[in-house]
């Protein structure tokens, strides 16, 4: 059996490296350790939040598949920031947990060149430094020009419940056992993380009139540039809000040495994520804070199951019992599955390239959690980059590497690999320098043309991209070309929308600017023939020219560092004066440039300026006189 | 390691002494093979030592040096500085042996810049050496020296601080926009925290640009219809003839600098070419250039003599400088006056007669009211010093203004933080803290060498 890709772990990050590589026309095989659980949402009921949702935007634009997937398998969607600008809003969805994974297969199994076989895999075919092929459970081997790694939180995982510890992944399936250990031997840095989910509630048992609804958004949004939609915006599934009580707090307090983490289980190594802390972490950590909001979240239409996010534990399931019935409105409920914790191993991320191939075996690609990221959106992303930079290098390409003002999806990586990381890496918008480039709207603009000269945006997709940008162009241009006059009739509109008379003429354009002008109110001063998209669109990039423009600006300079290389061959203990944590990061992380370099922890300006008169001075110097 | 560098650091001429700065691995042990006296190799850190340079067996200097081992030295190199006789024969010939025996001649600013590239010092304090290196009076020394000892650099870390507490609050809200119970940080939430920010640095700014006419002195002309006794003052408070002064309407055709020192107070005085309507091609450049120079003057001396009523041509210089800091200067007071002035106003006059030395006192005492009436004590350390600084604090400022109006007009808040931020990193670059790349070669090709 050969294959030209093999993709190992059916997640989110395997699902969309498995895709870009068979749609790219590579022969690929994805294995996964169980089909039923291929695309499978463990946590969390939902796609998209705070910069996550701009993420799927991404991956929509470069040609990934999450986007439209959770399009056609959500219950809810809303704006997130809506008030506030257009840098910080994202997309949230209540994703069915039926319907999510069901599509996906579909999709999968719909894709030429893409086949799919259930196993695991518990080593890699190494010959000198380069992948050549997985062995499965039962030493059958299977060959392949390129593997990518997705495995998750498979690798040795242990779920942890109080002072239980078994070793198995979510769900209950089996894990990789040996897998981690030869990464081990062929050179990887391992690390232990560790994550949590909380308690699964039975509908039936929950009396919601103690809670806030909290309904989607009452207009049509999807993640997709496709604008396809599938639900009822009048039919979206509710959400509620409750808070924890002061006898949930002393509850807690009360049995923190039987939390796993808190003391329960002395051989815990993995560490949790900053960004998404159990509840004991959080009334550990912000002891004056009197409660902490939950939301109840519908998990399917097809079963009653409810998910408490923001309750994640791994205390012992009598007190989880106690906890629960605490809160109000769950006095009765009835836990369906008791909250988690899982520890696994992680690569340590800093062994990769900006393409997300190992540095230490050649043609050995990882994506998603193995990387030590935490969330789908973060998985998809990263296994979209696999497979486009997989595909890439068996076409003698240069990898697709995005910088951190053109997307998320570049900001996370060049975190990832530069950074590195301790506890499982979140996405958030204050990860990203230049957000006002990085919006949820124009990720197509960013974007679309990458993906259409990787070959994954199909011409009748890239046509109608095409058409927007031209639209975007004409209708600034007639906005342009447009003037009001201070008539009597047009300043009686303008006091009407609560915004100054004009005294002079004004162009529509001009208008626009004003803060508290709308696109949509220029409908009654000019026909304006375009689409809500392309009128949002010209909205912001007049309105917020300025700022876009001084964001342009610093991020050219980050751009202009970028661009500095520095020589795959330097040789850092040659730089005198180097402070000798820097030399030791820099020889770890091997920046590529300059703008890298600047972004290690550890590496000051000063080290910065050793190694730009190094390059200037000697090191051409040397290079020219060998 | 770096090679051992040396250099002559005083001032080459005829002095007391002159001193010979070496520092690398191989400080001690070259200075050691030229000189005769205790073995240098063995004696304690940071120590003086009596002895002679010696060539071969030839006593070149009588000197003392000073053996300072890495780290606590000023490169964190171990350093040796030789006191020698002055004389530009003999402080050539000790440095000609050091580099004979394996010292290499230091490149401008290359001390400095070592000490900086050692983390020994900032960017501001690397930039204090040379002022303190170029300090005219004493006010500008005690300002580079204070600088020196790393005030400014706490004084913009304080602000950077206040930007960040700022910034933290909004990047909070905007990361966890589901979360209710994180306080929700509104534009006018923010105005209180910023106006007092932008307070603060407006009044390190006035300081500043107060200070700086300290240290890089007030940009003078001196300004007046042709023949009016403009070179004449120069040469007055220059004490020497260095523009050219006759009768001759227009004969000052270039434009003649010089720098004084009042009292600890420097003008960089211009004198400038008469203002007044010309056909002559090469007088017109000076006029016009004049033009230019008032819009870049930090100080006006508008010159008129009392014994000619005033001019259309006057009338327009007045009505180009009423705008500016300037003083009216009354020339040939001892002549009949005939100067009137009708409806139009002018501040700060004082009378003078350049032929019989009187007036002169006063105008250097208006001089000095003009700009030291808000001196600042060099004990009170908070403004910068040198222009770099200061344009990136205005900068800075100004990006904090443009924050305060996009409040104003409720721009969202993840816009508003895009002046914070930038206000942010310009202070950065003021300590070095954000990397800019042309930066430090700039900066060190401006030292001296030696220093």
């Amino acid at each position: 059996m050969f294959y030209e890709i093999i993709v190992v772990g059916g997640g989110h990050a395997g699902c969309e490296a498995s895709l870009a590589s068979a749609r790219k026309g590579h022969k690929t095989l994805l294995i996964t350790g169980n089909i039923k659980n291929i695309a499978d949402m463990p946590c969390n009921p939902s796609i998209g939040g705070s910069a996550k949702g701009i993420v799927v935007r991404e991956i929509d634009a470069l040609g990934g598949e999450m986007g439209r997937n959770a399009d056609k398998s959500l219950i809810q969607i809303k704006m997130l920031n809506s008030a506030k600008g257009p840098a910080v809003q994202a997309l949230r969805a209540q994703a069915d947990k039926i319907t999510y994974p069901k599509e996906m297969l579909k999709t999968l199994r719909s894709t030429a060149n893409l086949e799919i076989k259930e196993s695991l895999v518990e080593d890699l075919i190494i010959a000198d430094n380069c992948v050549k092929g997985v062995i499965l459970e039962n030493s059958e081997k299977i060959y392949s020009d390129i593997v990518i790694l997705t495995t998750g939180t498979y690798l040795k995982a242990d779920i942890l419940v109080g002072d239980t510890r078994k070793r198995e992944g979510p769900h209950g399936e089996k894990p990789s056992n040996h897998l981690s250990d030869k990464l081990r031997y062929y050179g990887f840095k391992i690390i232990r993380l560790k994550t949590g989910t909380p308690q699964r509630i039975d509908k039936k048992t929950i009396d919601f009139s103690k809670a806030k609804v909290e309904y989607g958004d009452n207009e049509y949004h999807t993640f997709s540039f496709d604008n396809k939609t599938y639900y009822d915006k009048d039919k979206q599934t509710p959400c509620h809000l409750i808070y924890t009580q002061p006898e949930t707090h002393k509850i807690i307090r009360e049995n923190l040495n039987k939390s796993s983490m808190y003391g329960g289980l002395s051989d815990i190594k993995g560490v949790g994520p900053r960004y998404c802390p159990s509840i004991e972490d959080k009334i550990v950590r912000f002891a004056d804070k009197e409660k902490h909001q939950l939301f109840l979240e519908p998990e399917s239409l097809y079963y009653d199951d409810i998910y408490i996010q923001g309750f994640s534990t791994s205390m012992p399931i009598d007190v989880q019992e106690k906890m629960v019935h605490s809160l109000p409105g769950l006095e009765k409920a009835k836990i369906l599955k008791y909250a988690y914790a899982i520890e696994y191993d992680a690569i340590d991320a800093k062994q990769l390239k900006q393409s997300l191939e190992t540095k230490v075996i050649t043609n050995l690609f990882t994506a998603g959690q193995i990387n030590g990221t935490s969330g789908y959106e973060e998985a998809a992303c990263q296994g979209l980059i696999a497979g486009i930079n997989a595909s890439l290098k068996l076409e003698g390409k240069e990898p697709l590497i995005l910088k951190r003002n053109e997307a998320y999806i570049g900001v996370l990586i060049d975190d990832l690999v530069t950074k590195g990381i301790i506890d499982p890496y979140r996405l958030l918008t204050s990860r990203a320098e230049y957000r006002l480039l990085l919006r949820s709207d124009n990720a197509d603009l960013r974007l679309r043309e990458y993906g259409y000269n990787v070959g994954l945006i199909d011409e009748k997709r890239y046509q109608q991209y095409q058409q927007k940008l031209k639209d975007i162009e004409s209708l600034k241009q007639l906005l342009l070309n447009n003037k009001i006059t201070p008539k009597e009739e047009i300043n009686k509109y303008l006091a009407s929308i609560n915004t100054m008379p004009i005294k002079d003429s004004l162009t529509l354009y001009q208008l626009l600017k004003r803060s508290e002008i709308n696109i949509y109110q220029l409908a009654n001063l000019i026909n304006i023939p375009y689409s809500d998209e392309v009128q949002k669109q010209v909205e912001i990039q007049i309105k917020y020219e300025g700022y876009i423009k001084k964001t342009l600006q610093e991020a050219q300079k980050m751009v202009d560092l970028d661009n500095k290389k520095i020589p795959a061959d330097i040789d850092y203990d040659k730089i005198h004066n180097l402070a000798s944590e820097a030399k030791q990061k820099l020889k770890e992380i091997q920046p590529t440039s300059i703008g890298q370099a600047l972004r290690i922890s550890g590496v000051n300006p000063t080290d910065i300026s050793l190694i730009m008169v190094y390059i200037k001075k000697e090191y051409f110097y040397e290079s020219k006189s060998i | 390691m770096n090679d051992t560098i040396a250099a002559i650091s005083t001032a080459l001429g005829i002095g007391a002494i002159s001193i010979i700065r070496v520092s690398g691995n191989e400080a001690i042990s070259i200075v050691n093979k030229i000189f005769k006296g205790p073995n240098l190799k063995e004696v304690n850190s940071h120590t003086i030592h009596y002895g002679y340079i010696i060539d071969d067996d030839k006593i070149i200097d009588e000197v003392l040096v000073t053996v300072m081992l890495a780290p606590r030295t000023f490169t964190t190199e171990d350093v040796v500085e030789i006191n020698l006789h002055g004389g530009i024969s003999t402080t050539n010939k000790v440095l000609e042996l050091l580099l004979n025996n394996g010292c290499r001649l230091a490149l401008p600013g290359e001390f400095t810049k070592r000490a900086f590239l050692n983390g020994r010092i900032d960017l501001v304090e690397a930039e204090s050496v040379m002022d303190l290196i170029n300090a005219k009076t004493d006010q500008a020394r005690d300002i580079a020296l204070t600088q020196l000892k790393g005030n400014v650099s706490n004084l913009i870390k304080d602000l950077r601080n206040d930007i960040l507490d700022i910034l933290a609050h909004i990047e909070v809200n905007i990361d966890y926009p589901e979360y209710e119970d994180i306080e929700q940080l509104t534009n006018n939430e923010l105005k209180p925290s910023l106006t007092l920010l932008i307070d603060k640095m407006n009044k390190i700014l006035a300081k500043s640009q107060n200070n700086i006419y300290l240290t890089k002195g007030i940009k003078t002309i001196i300004i007046g219809k042709p023949n009016v006794g403009k070179s004449s003052l120069l040469n007055k408070l220059l004490n020497e003839d260095k523009a050219i002064v006759t009768d001759i309407e227009g004969t000052t055709r270039d434009i003649v600098e010089g720098t004084i020192n009042l009292d600890g107070i420097l003008l960089d005085i211009i004198d400038t070419a008469g203002i007044r309507k010309t056909n002559d091609k090469v007088e017109n450049i000076g006029v016009q250039k004049s033009l230019e120079l008032i819009d870049k003057a930090d100080l006006i001396l508008f010159m008129l003599n009392m014994n000619e009523p005033l001019t259309d041509m006057d009338k327009k210089i007045i009505d180009l400088i009423k705008n500016k800091k300037y003083i009216t200067i009354l020339n040939k007071k001892d002549l009949p006056k005939n100067l009137f002035f009708d409806n139009i106003n002018l501040n700060n006059i004082v009378e003078i007669s350049i032929i019989n030395n009187q007036g002169i006192d006063e105008l250097s005492k208006m001089i000095k009211d003009m700009f030291l009436n808000e001196q600042i004590g060099t004990q009170d350390y908070t403004y910068l010093s040198n222009s770099r600084s200061i344009s990136l604090l205005k900068q800075a400022l100004s990006s904090l203004n443009e924050s305060m109006k996009g409040i104003n007009k409720n721009i969202p808040i993840d816009m508003i933080e895009i002046d914070l931020k930038n206000a942010w990193n310009y202070l950065g670059e003021i300590i070095g803290e954000t990397y800019t790349d042309e930066l430090i070669d700039q900066l060190f090709s401006q030292f001296c060498v030696g220093k």
